[in-house]
């Protein structure tokens, strides 16, 4: 059996390639191949598309070959969470409502990775329209968590997650309003990143809540995600919303090390809620950077409480909105004979989407409805000043925050699903990074005794990505201890 | 805030354009009852004479130069429709009442 | 009993910019169906609009010339509501914080002038366009216009007649046209009125209920609509009934507006900030900028020219209908004219020609030089105002200056004494009793003789010398 090439990096792969030690074909095998062996029970994707990327991968090769530049990411066979648009393959949002929708255009982050030489495997499961925790309201299937197959992968871009876990894709791109990146890479044991807000153009990336998305990569390692920021990040003239900023090349930054660095620790996170054994995985990651020189310190976030409150009321409201152009008029799902105009919206709303997107769509109409505006929507809005203005005020004192991403690791498929509530709760330590629009980072920092990865949350400031990764890499490489593979050959 | 009734999710089920079937309208009329009520903490909180953020980045003035570009072309415009007649979306027949 | 009507309007006029409002797309309005659109116009999932700059000068110059304050601050937000020609099932539109607010307007009406406030003027995006009865049950949608920008501007309820609201879009039409920012083409349906109506017992500073008549095709429609709900109204509070609140629709063809929508129905627009745009800020130099743009607009120019033409005010306001008008009157002035003789050629005889030709103004094929130095060979005697009606029209067609069409012609006046005074003398030979009757003191027939000299010359001769020579000639040797 050939060398088993999707247990490589990518950064790993780059310079196998590079050095002519491997071919970007051999390499995609190896993941198809993979994805051939594992993914009826990880699930992750909802559609491969293998002859797409061999030949793609071909055409690599056959540039490698000439002497030619194949770009940043040449060769690196990279999953899509089915919520970016793609002129291969369907775009549907694993939502009955955009059933078999071709997109004519492709996001901006999949043509600049294309053009970066980015090899596709195919799109990946989400929850409906990226409105979920555990991936648990896809239309398609459930996706399963590498590590214990009883348990969710998390979400909304759990599919994503998995896939990178599962070595069924060197890298994934997912999306992130709410934790939707950061807490399934924690559930899954990889990493993942929610950029500042502005940082990656939005322009193909169907919106959920255009103030808090952000398109976010999932990755094996630190290296890994610089050399795919290098990539995603930028200006982009089709979003407004996208920040004209110099990009660093990230990969330079890595080894600048810790010592001096100040981390705070918001004690409105540290609180009899946090499950006893995350608490100390994630105290164990401090204790870590603390011995590499950096100085810990409590900071404090005072409005944390109301977070979840102010984010279900944008977000919802938000969705509302953005969700409003399905309607079976010019793409996606029509219920069928309609008898008229208002028939046609109402039956292919209550059809095509499914119950947590209704209940969201329902949430977002009353909070903006007349009368309930000021009460709900721009209320949240102000007190989203507030959360943000917590972060200024603890980033005056410290450089980097760490937290736990998620409150419990992996849990079973419908422990949450009853109550809606309960599932909004577990984002509890992702969802202030968005309304704060900064970046946050969650890598693993262990297994819990019943082997199920822990991750750790690192913040900065906007912008300051740099230092984020700085703080990783140095963890990364002093943790001391292998996270090990998920237990699936 | 009142408390949710089934009135208030017909109404707003109306807004969304959504059909709700009798057991759906009370099972919302019951979460969305407890999610508002959770949100309802944030009347806990004084925020007079705060600005509400609008937008997390400090941009302004962002804008497209008035050019040309490429549009569709009509078949790749209609490709994804439930109905056409090659040349339009069909929809049934509308009522001006707009 | 009487009643004071109170009207406020509502108009929607498309910009003139090349590309649309959100998006790269043309916005030309006689594309072939769906041809001009693209992800952002057609609401595709993940398509986000980026505005365009020239939307905001051209807003801009709007709110300047209707003296409107433009805010410093200003942002977009999405108003909701479902509707097919809707692509995303939301407008882009300005709610609270308007481009430009608190201007003014002025009419004429009944000979004296009146200020109509300015509420407000607002960027938005245009719908897509219905199409009915394609096949038997169903409408087609046409997303070439979504996304054409639109300018809402909206009146304080200053208006109180048909006659007002008529001469408010006269005004409104005239300065868009001199700012080149609109063509106003209601047919084409590049600007849209609606009207807010409600009536008052005459005194009454109190507000009745009003009614808001939308679907009007052309300012005459306007007109007559209003005239009838007025007196639609007038009816029902005179009968003690109330009008209801709702919008109204106008049926031109029987005549009446009815009802289209009631209060009840009324929409709730769930207005927020939108998320995909960040704010507009003109700042002073911007505005400045646009300010100096701007041309010299109607009345100022109407004022203008009375004063330093001394033209009477229905010439001045004739000469000032449009740009074009305007300008080609004063360059004819430029370039030598008497500014009298150049209105009155401008406004009848090169009009007429111009509206038998269907050409504007704009259009006209002779030269404001060419029509100056006609007048100024009618001043130079060289030709006659007669001959030059009938060269006005060739100039036109040609585009030829009038001394060029006279010399090829020869149609020069003669004014030689000699050849004159051959001429007289032949016809009075030709003529005996007419000359013996003059002689005898008949004065009248001297103005047959006079005849006889033009028909000889085709009308050439200078008629003011043949009746001099022709007097001397019969009175001398008396
Ligand atoms: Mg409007
Ligand atoms: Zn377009």
């Amino acid at each position: 059996m050939e060398k088993q090439y999707c247990r490589l990096t990518a950064h790993e792969i780059r310079d196998a390639l590079r050095a002519g030690d491997v071919t970007a074909e051999a390499v995609a095998r190896s993941y198809l191949d993979r994805i051939a062996r594992v993914d009826d029970r990880v699930r992750a994707y909802v559609d491969v598309w293998r002859d797409y990327a061999l030949e793609r991968a071909g055409k690599i090769d056959a540039r490698l070959a000439k002497g030619e530049d194949p770009g940043a990411l040449a060769g690196i066979p990279i999953a899509l969470k089915d919520v970016l648009c793609t002129t291969v393959g369907r775009t549907e949002c694993c939502s009955k409502i955009l059933k078999g929708y071709r997109s004519p255009y492709d996001a901006t982050a999949v043509r600049t990775m294309r053009e970066a030489g980015a090899v596709f495997l195919g799109k990946t499961n989400m929850d409906e329209f990226a409105m979920g925790s555990s991936t648990e309201n896809s239309t398609v299937q459930m996706t399963r968590n590498p590590w214990n197959l009883a348990c969710v992968p998390g979400g909304s871009s759990g599919g994503a997650a998995a896939a990178v876990a599962a070595d069924e894709a060197a890298i994934a791109i997912g999306s992130d309003t709410g934790g939707s990146v950061r807490q399934p890479a924690a559930l899954c044991g990889c990493l993942g990143l929610k950029p500042t807000y502005g940082r990656v153009s939005r322009y193909g990336l169907v919106a959920f809540a255009s103030s808090l998305d952000q398109i976010g990569p999932f990755t094996k390692d630190v290296e890994d995600m610089a050399l795919i920021m290098n990539v995603l990040f930028g200006k982009d003239p089709m979003d407004a919303t996208s920040a004209d900023l110099e990009v660093p090349d990230f990969t330079r930054c890595l080894d600048a090390g810790v010592s001096g660095l100040t981390v705070g620790l918001p004690k409105e996170y540290f609180t009899e809620a946090l499950n006893a054994e995350m608490r100390s995985k994630v105290e164990g990651a401090v204790a870590v950077l603390e011995k590499l020189g950096a100085k810990a310190i409590e900071v404090s976030l005072p409005h944390t409480p109301y977070a979840i409150a102010v984010y279900y009321i944008i977000c919802t409201a938000e969705a509302s909105a953005n969700l409003a152009r399905f309607d079976g008029v010019r793409y996606g799902y029509r219920a069928s004979n309609v008898a008229d105009v208002k028939d046609m919206y109402h039956r292919t709303k209550s059809e095509g989407f499914g119950p947590e997107v209704q209940r969201r769509i329902m949430l977002g109409t009353y909070v903006l409805s007349s009368g309930y505006y000021d009460a709900y929507y721009l209320k949240a809005q102000k007190v989203r000043a507030l959360i943000r203005r917590d972060f200024e005020a603890a980033f005056e004192r410290c450089d980097v925050i760490l937290t736990p991403t998620s409150p419990t690791p992996a849990f079973k498929f419908g422990e949450k699903t009853a109550d809606p509530l309960e599932m909004y709760l577990s984002d509890i330590y992702t969802i202030s990074v968005n309304l704060a629009g900064i970046p946050g980072l969650s890598i693993p920092c262990g297994l819990t005794a019943r082997g199920l990865p822990v991750g750790l949350q690192i913040l900065a400031k906007p912008f300051a990505e740099e230092t984020l990764l700085r703080a990783a890499y140095a963890y990364e490489h002093s943790r001391g201890f292998d996270m090990g593979r998920p237990p699936l050959d | 805030m009142a408390k949710i009734t089934k009135e208030d999710v017909e109404h707003v089920a109306d807004l969304a354009q959504l059909t709700l079937d009798e057991a759906t309208k009370e099972r919302l009329v019951r979460e969305l009852g407890d999610i508002l009520a959770y949100m309802d903490k944030l009347n806990e909180l004084n925020t007079d004479g705060i600005e509400p953020v609008m937008h997390v980045l400090p941009l302004t003035n962002v804008f497209r130069e008035d050019v040309l570009g490429e549009s569709l072309e009509r078949e790749v415009a209609l490709a994804n429709a439930p109905k056409t007649d090659d040349v339009y979306f069909l929809v049934p027949q509308i009522l001006d009442t707009e | 009993m009487e009643y004071e009507a109170v009207i406020g309007m509502e108009v929607h006029v498309e910009i003139d910019t090349r590309s649309k409002v959100f998006c790269a797309c043309s916005t030309r309005f006689d594309a072939p169906p769906n041809t001009n659109v693209c992800p952002v116009c057609l609401g595709l999932p993940g398509a986000m609009p980026v505005l365009n700059r020239a939307m905001v000068d051209a807003s801009v110059a709007v709110g300047l010339a209707l003296n409107c304050t433009i805010s410093r601050w200003s942002k977009l937000d999405r108003k909701n509501y479902f509707y097919p020609d809707m692509a995303k099932n939301y407008q882009i539109s300005q709610y609270d914080l308007p481009l430009c607010h608190g201007g003014w307007i002025e009419i004429d009406i009944a000979g004296q002038t009146k200020r109509i406030g300015i509420t407000r003027a607002h960027m938005e995006e245009d719908t897509a366009r219905n199409v009915h009865g394609i096949g038997s049950n169903e409408s087609g949608i046409d997303f070439n216009r979504s996304g054409v920008p639109l300018l809402e501007i909206v009146t304080e309820p200053d208006l109180r007649s048909a006659e007002e609201v008529h001469a408010y879009l006269v005004a409104l039409k005239q300065i868009l046209g001199y700012l080149g920012v609109s063509d106003c083409n209601m047919e084409e349906g590049s600007l849209r009125a609606e009207a807010n109506v409600s009536l008052r017992p005459a005194g009454s500073s109190v507000f009745g209920t009003k009614t808001e008549i939308k679907n009007v095709a052309s300012f005459s429609g306007v007109y007559k609509a209003i005239q009838y709900e007025v007196a639609r109204q007038a009816g029902i509070l005179d009968e003690g009934g109330a009008v209801v609140q709702a919008t109204r629709g106008w049926d031109a063809d029987r005549g009446v507006t009815f009802e289209q929508r009631s209060k009840e129905e009324a929409h709730d627009y769930r207005y927020f900030p939108e998320p995909d745009l960040v704010p507009v800020v003109v700042d002073e130099t911007w505005e400045q900028r646009i300010r100096e743009s701007l041309p010299e607009l109607p009345r100022a120019r109407y004022r203008r020219f009375r004063e330093s033409y001394g033209l009477s005010d229905h010439d001045a306001g004739i000469l000032t209908s449009t740009r074009a008008m305007a300008d080609y009157f004063e360059q004819t002035v430029a370039a030598g004219a008497d500014a009298k003789k150049a209105a009155n050629w401008i406004m009848g005889d090169l009009q007429a020609l111009l509206t038998e030709a269907a050409l504007d103004i704009g259009q006209c094929p002779l030269q404001p030089a060419h029509l100056a130095d006609m007048v100024a060979l009618i001043d130079s005697g060289t030709i006659s105002g007669k001959i030059a009606k009938e060269i006005l029209p060739e100039m036109l067609r040609t585009g030829k200056a009038a001394k060029a069409l006279v010399k090829e012609k020869g149609l020069a006046q003669i004014s030689d004494e000699g050849q004159l005074d051959a001429l007289a003398r032949q016809v009075v030979e030709a003529h005996p009793g007419p000359a013996a009757d003059f002689r005898a003191g008949k004065e009248k027939a001297l103005g047959f003789l006079v005849g006889q000299v033009m028909k000889a010359t085709r009308g050439q001769a200078n008629p003011q010398m043949v009746n001099e020579i022709l007097v001397k000639l019969l009175t001398e040797g008396k």
